[in-house]
């Protein structure tokens, strides 16, 4: 999946009649997203090094706001090669067949305060599912920055074979901090 | 005068031994093995002997400072004297930093110690590939030299049960 030009997401949503606020790239250097597994209950963390997409965000109109994040999974860091080698085989992400991991958000609603509710469809080894988290947005001086986690099953996106279960655990903590430059 | 050590230092000696010949093995066997499953759990069974013989180390030097062990036979050469002190201090030393380079390298490498799957260490040291590879070399190079201690240690034990039948060996065993 290809990220959506700019214009072309500008237009579908001008013609939904919301006038959002342009969505405006991610910064891919600083924004940061990593999943954390249990295997025999040593907890290790794995950083997705690769992440790009845009967000549009107007604390004014949240309910307006939407974000397209993709993920290439074969940029996963687990901080060894053959692990890092071993994810990317078929049993785990299949990085060859489906390189992108996205989310495309459906809805956007304030909690109150710097929390909101994000609403999509997480798409991953060519599984879409959809979830439902809670996202903190904080406004800096020359960023917003998007943060959050969710638990995420690998079973649902049959990441990892059935030989793996008895060291690796089903749920996967994901965390992200997405910065997008204002 | 006491001429064997105690049940508690015998039982310590032996058990440590063990686990020492466990760990080592495993050691040796698990690193070149490609990534699986039973891979993971060697490295966690590998840890876990390690943290007990930490944990015994520390019993076993407690024990040591606080009970005499029985003195050298008498008629020893200076220098055997001097070798077996030293060789000893060694063999302490070890048995403590050897688990401990395990930990940071554990640690360095960001895949934790949980003791038993059940209680985590913390972390000595933050994630970080290159010191991760420095203290790999470190433990293997520790590893080499307890095996080459241990070597010694068995070599110049049976030295002195079948070579100079002084009797030294029976005393690292339960009296009757």
């Amino acid at each position: 999946m290809k990220i959506v030009p700019k214009s072309l997401l500008a237009l579908s949503l001008l013609s939904f009649g919301a006038l959002a606020p342009a969505a405006l790239g991610i910064d891919s250097a600083k924004s940061k997203a990593t999943a954390t597994f249990k295997q025999m209950n040593v907890p290790v963390d794995g950083e997705f090094t690769k992440i790009a997409g845009t967000v549009s965000f107007d604390p004014a109109k949240p309910e307006a706001a939407s974000a397209s994040i993709e993920i290439e999974t074969a940029g996963f860091d687990l901080g060894m090669e053959d692990y890092n080698a071993e994810v990317r085989k078929k049993e785990w992400f299949d990085s060859k067949a489906y390189p992108k991991a996205t989310f495309q958000s459906t809805a956007f609603k304030a909690l109150g305060g710097d929390r909101y509710q994000a609403s999509g469809r997480l798409s991953i080894k060519g599984k879409t599912t959809d979830i439902s988290l809670p996202v903190t947005v904080k406004r800096e001086a020359a960023a917003t920055v998007f943060e959050g986690s969710l638990p995420v099953s690998r079973k649902t996106y049959g990441i990892g074979d059935a030989s793996w279960d008895e060291v690796v655990e089903d749920l996967v903590t994901v965390k992200f901090h997405i910065v997008q430059p204002r | 005068m006491t001429q064997r050590y105690t049940r508690t230092a015998v039982s310590l000696h032996w058990l440590i031994a063990l686990l020492i010949a466990g760990g080592f093995g495993l050691g040796w066997f698990m690193t070149d093995l490609p990534l699986s499953p039973a891979k993971l759990k060697y490295y966690s069974w590998h840890k876990w002997i390690g943290v007990t013989v930490f944990l015994l180390a520390l019993l076993r030097l407690t024990w040591r400072l606080t009970h005499r062990p029985p003195p050298l036979p008498s008629g020893m050469p200076a220098w055997q004297q001097q070798a077996s002190e030293w060789g000893h201090r060694g063999l302490y030393l070890l048995i403590f930093i050897l688990p401990l380079s395990g930990w940071l390298y554990s640690s360095a490498s960001g895949y934790p110690v949980v003791y038993l799957g059940l209680v985590q260490l913390p972390d000595l040291v933050g994630r970080d590939k290159v010191l991760a590879g420095v203290l790999h070399e470190v433990h293997e190079l520790l590893a080499t030299g307890l095996l080459v201690l241990v070597g010694v240690h068995v070599l110049a034990a049976f030295k002195h049960h079948f070579l100079d039948r002084d009797g030294l060996l029976g005393r690292m065993w339960f009296g009757t």
